[in-house]
């Protein structure tokens, strides 16, 4: 290919389709390079758990204004992914995890989150399906779920009007060149002024083209969904310690989560569910909603999530290395990308971002460090 | 609780019995596991344990079903009757659920033998009440003793046809007709090939003349093009087809007041197992599908994983049981309990009886194997997915829209998301989407996941305290 794109994207996940949206309806002429096909890796198979009561403290302004994108996708990216906006609550069954709740709920408050503390029945008016051993509850009206599997056919949609050049199935290698970027790939070289690294748990790898190192933690998310049954909860539903999501869709199926661990490997891309790991998610499950023990498991599966030193979002130019970016890492990313990926389109195009990025001087480790590391 | 043996045998039809036969006869420690109560697996189904002392057809399958149950008996395999696996992991940790609750295997060795399933290849109607498989049909007479329906039409295409008509008239239901893809120049070539398997060809000319003395009709080089219901009964409308499955213009009629529609396009393999733990599949269309690499003794491209029987290509139970028996010496002699040449003096008979086999089980293939002219000629408003309700049209629209493959067509439609795992609908989805993709290498196969069948939470979870269970620290705030 030899036209010379104004932007490069390496990774067609949800922070990559994002930024490639909004640079190429600003104008931009955006090439879109992703080894296997849109929001078919984490950005498709997570549980879609838009939820404030996970996110982190630091992100609950971004998450709140992603929230808002959510509900509002057939507007701005112009097709439905199925969002459905309700209710969450966040369960404490025990002492200790009333404690917990307790203060979190008040730091996500202080944050911005509308999430108040709630008693048992409470909780069990707003949710009927709850169990009786509900102690307190945190409620926030700011909730609800994506369909997550849906995210890439609404992508490909927008990106492919937005005229975005989509490489799917296509390997990117490394990096040749800088000045302007080449980028090596299984069907040839694809140039372009500006470069945003957006590879999920693979930005580790992919900001070693760059000479740079990022160490990423790689989890390995389980999740769970029953056969469709008939109405069971109506609500988006967790626990003090963040360990559980469970949502039912309006077609009957419930997705259990909660980022249980499952097996894998990032390097060969193969992973796989834990069966005691995947028992005592249904288990929480069932607690919190016992009616969901007569469903059937119809499929389990695992995602790739990856995780920063602090646990905070990589996210801003890369240093050192003129009109590269990255964008990932983002915790509880699915809620908070739209928005987070915005910020950064912004910054390419050369605006003042709405909200401060989140540069990654403090998480690249120098050569030296880096040896001890590796 | 794990129990540990040196085998793991998964499915108990005639692959996995021989299986676990040869290796518990060479030594080895194997546990056999089915989610049936008894062994013997579709074609030597048992019978319902109510029926026992009643039942009085003993038909050739019957025999051989209680034969091998009773081998089975005398060995010294450990048979788990009634559990479904549901997991297989790393080192063959088998997980399996049942209304007892979890239990877990693990062996460094384990032979799949899961079977096949039944293709339907959608027509408008098939969904219909009244309208099921000829495997269902067969699990009803041979197990339950019962007849589908009162008056029946029997169609779709391979030796089953013939071997349900029989039983159905045998029993005293009203075969309407039978209806059947091949033509009679298909079926005067297999017989030809089959020449000297004078017992099957007893068998089947049995069958034949026994429907032929109740004057069931029987229409060849034909399929079923629509069936309609009114006032719960089925009339079904039949017309010709040609040898890819394609319909021929010509005269279609009509069989009314029909009860129960008998109706299957061959058989898939199970390859659910082989999949799941990662080792080399091959499309291979007069086997049924997408096939594991095997060698000649079912030593699958993954070490200490074989694979025996339907499930890896349809050859039929006689086959199977050969390839069975073969994968338990296999097993057995690589977990050094045989010595190579005792090893290869057990197999020399077994190796020769499947060459064998495999010329007859190839002379029947091409009757059983998918018919690209019958896929390609599914209307649009036919559903092909009858767990998510996803038609034709839908398919092809999302495959307009990008879908390149079949998981990616799952993504955008929920085809194959149901409660079947997309079992059902996935050959001929598979199909579908090579028909634009190119192949049906291009087009792929279900990405494999667990649980292997659904699985009741409640048989899952058992009984536990909240306060027991290992909850990991907290996400970070």
């Amino acid at each position: 290919m030899t036209t010379t794109f104004d932007l490069i994207v390496v990774g067609g996940g949800i922070n990559g389709a994002s930024v490639a949206l909004f640079c190429a309806r600003a104008g931009m002429r955006v090439a879109l390079i992703e080894r296997d096909q849109i929001c078919r890796g984490a950005s498709g198979v997570n549980a879609g758990t838009l939820t404030l009561q996970m996110t982190r403290v630091a992100l609950i302004p971004y998450a709140l204004e992603a929230h808002a994108m959510w509900a509002n996708a057939p507007e701005w990216l112009g097709h439905d992914v199925g969002v459905v906006v309700c209710d969450g609550l966040s369960l404490a069954f025990t002492e200790g995890e009333e404690e917990l709740l307790t203060y979190r709920a008040a730091r996500r408050r202080e944050a911005g989150a509308p999430i108040e503390i709630i008693t048992g029945t409470e909780a069990q008016g707003i949710e009927p399906g709850l169990g009786a051993s509900v102690r307190v509850a945190g409620w926030c009206p700011i909730d609800g779920f994506a369909n997550a599997y849906l995210t890439g056919l609404a992508y490909r949609r927008a990106l492919v009007e937005a005229g975005v050049a989509l490489l799917e199935r296509t390997i990117a290698r490394g990096v040749d060149e800088t000045e302007p970027f080449v980028v090596n790939t299984d069907r040839g070289p694809i140039r372009g002024r500006r470069l945003v690294i957006a590879g999920g748990v693979w930005i580790e790898p992919m900001l070693a083209w760059l000479g740079v190192t990022l160490p990423i933690k790689v989890l390995i998310n389980q999740l769970s969904v029953t056969e469709r049954v008939a109405p069971v909860m109506r609500t988006q539903v967790g626990i003090a310690s963040g360990l559980l999501s469970l949502k039912q869709y309006p077609h009957g199926t419930v997705v259990i989560g909660g980022g249980w661990q499952g097996w894998g490997n990032r390097e060969t891309g193969r992973s796989g569910i834990v069966p005691d790991s995947i028992i005592d998610n249904v288990r929480l499950a069932c607690h919190a909603i016992p009616a969901l023990a007569e469903a059937r498991l119809a499929r389990s599966w695992t995602g790739f999530e990856a995780e920063t030193a602090d646990v905070l979002p990589a996210v801003g130019p890369v240093p050192g290395i003129p009109e590269a970016y990255v964008c990932g890492s983002i915790h509880s990313g699915y809620t908070s990308a739209p928005y987070i990926a915005k910020l950064l389109a912004q910054c390419i195009l050369g605006q003042e971002p709405e909200r401060l990025l989140f540069p990654i001087d403090r998480l690249i480790l120098q050569p030296a460090s880096a040896a001890t590391v590796s | 609780m794990v129990v540990e043996t040196d085998l793991v045998v998964v499915g108990a039809g005639p692959a996995g019995t021989s299986a676990a036969l040869a290796a518990a006869n060479a030594g080895l420690g194997v546990i056999l596991i089915d989610e049936a109560r008894e062994a013997g697996g579709q074609v030597y189904r048992a019978p319902a344990r109510t029926l026992k002392a009643s039942t009085k057809t003993r038909d050739r399958d019957a025999v051989v079903g209680v034969r091998l149950r009773a081998a089975l008996d005398r060995s010294s395999v450990r048979f788990e009757r009634g559990l479904r696996v549901w997991s297989i992991g790393e080192r063959f940790r088998t997980d399996t659920a049942g209304p007892e609750g979890v239990r877990t295997f693990k062996a460094p060795r384990l032979i799949a033998a899961g079977g096949a399933f039944e293709r339907t290849v959608p027509f408008p109607g098939w969904t219909l009440p009244g309208v099921m498989g000829l495997a269902a049909a067969t699990i009803l007479l041979k197990s339950e003793a019962m007849l589908p329906g009162r008056r029946v039409v029997i169609a779709g295409c391979g030796p089953l046809l013939a071997a349900v008509a029989a039983k159905v008239s045998g029993g005293g239901g009203d075969v309407a007709a039978v209806i059947d893809m091949a033509s009679r120049r298909q079926w005067a070539s297999v017989m030809l090939q089959l020449a000297t398997r004078f017992n099957l060809l007893r068998e089947g000319a049995g069958w034949v003349l026994g429907l032929a003395r109740r004057r069931v009709p029987i229409h060849f080089a034909s399929t079923i093009r629509r069936i309609d219901e009114a006032d719960g009964l089925l009339s079904v409308e039949i017309g010709p087809v040609d040898g890819k499955g394609r319909a021929r213009p010509g005269r279609s009629s009509l069989i009314n007041d029909v009860d129960a529609v008998a109706v299957g396009h061959g058989l898939v393999p199970g390859v659910e197992i082989t999949r799941l733990a990662g080792a080399a599949h091959t499309y291979d269309r007069l086997r049924g599908g997408w096939v594991p690499v095997l060698d000649a003794m079912g030593r699958t491209t993954i070490e200490g994983l074989y694979a025996a029987g339907d499930g890896c290509g349809i050859r039929g139970a006689l086959s199977a049981a050969t390839a069975g028996t073969l994968a338990g010496l296999a097993a057995a002699g690589d977990a050094g309990a045989l010595d190579p040449d005792t090893l290869a003096s057990k197999s020399e008979p077994q190796l020769k009886e499947a060459a064998r086999l495999d010329r007859f089980s190839a002379a029947v293939s091409d009757l059983l194997a998918l018919r690209p002219g019958q896929v390609a000629d599914i209307a649009p408003d036919t559903v092909v997915c009858r767990c998510e309700d996803v038609r034709r049209a839908d398919i092809d629209a999302a495959i307009a829209d990008g879908a390149a493959d079949v998981n990616q067509l799952k993504h955008f439609t929920r085809c194959g998301m149901g409660p079947c795992q997309g079992r059902m609908c996935g050959d001929v989805v598979g199909e579908l989407v090579a028909l634009h993709a190119g192949s049906r290498e291009a087009a792929g196969a279900w990405t494999p996941r667990p649980p292997l069948r659904p699985v009741p939470l409640a048989d899952l979870i058992g009984s536990y305290s909240y306060n027991d269970m290992p909850i990991p620290k907290p996400v970070p705030l």
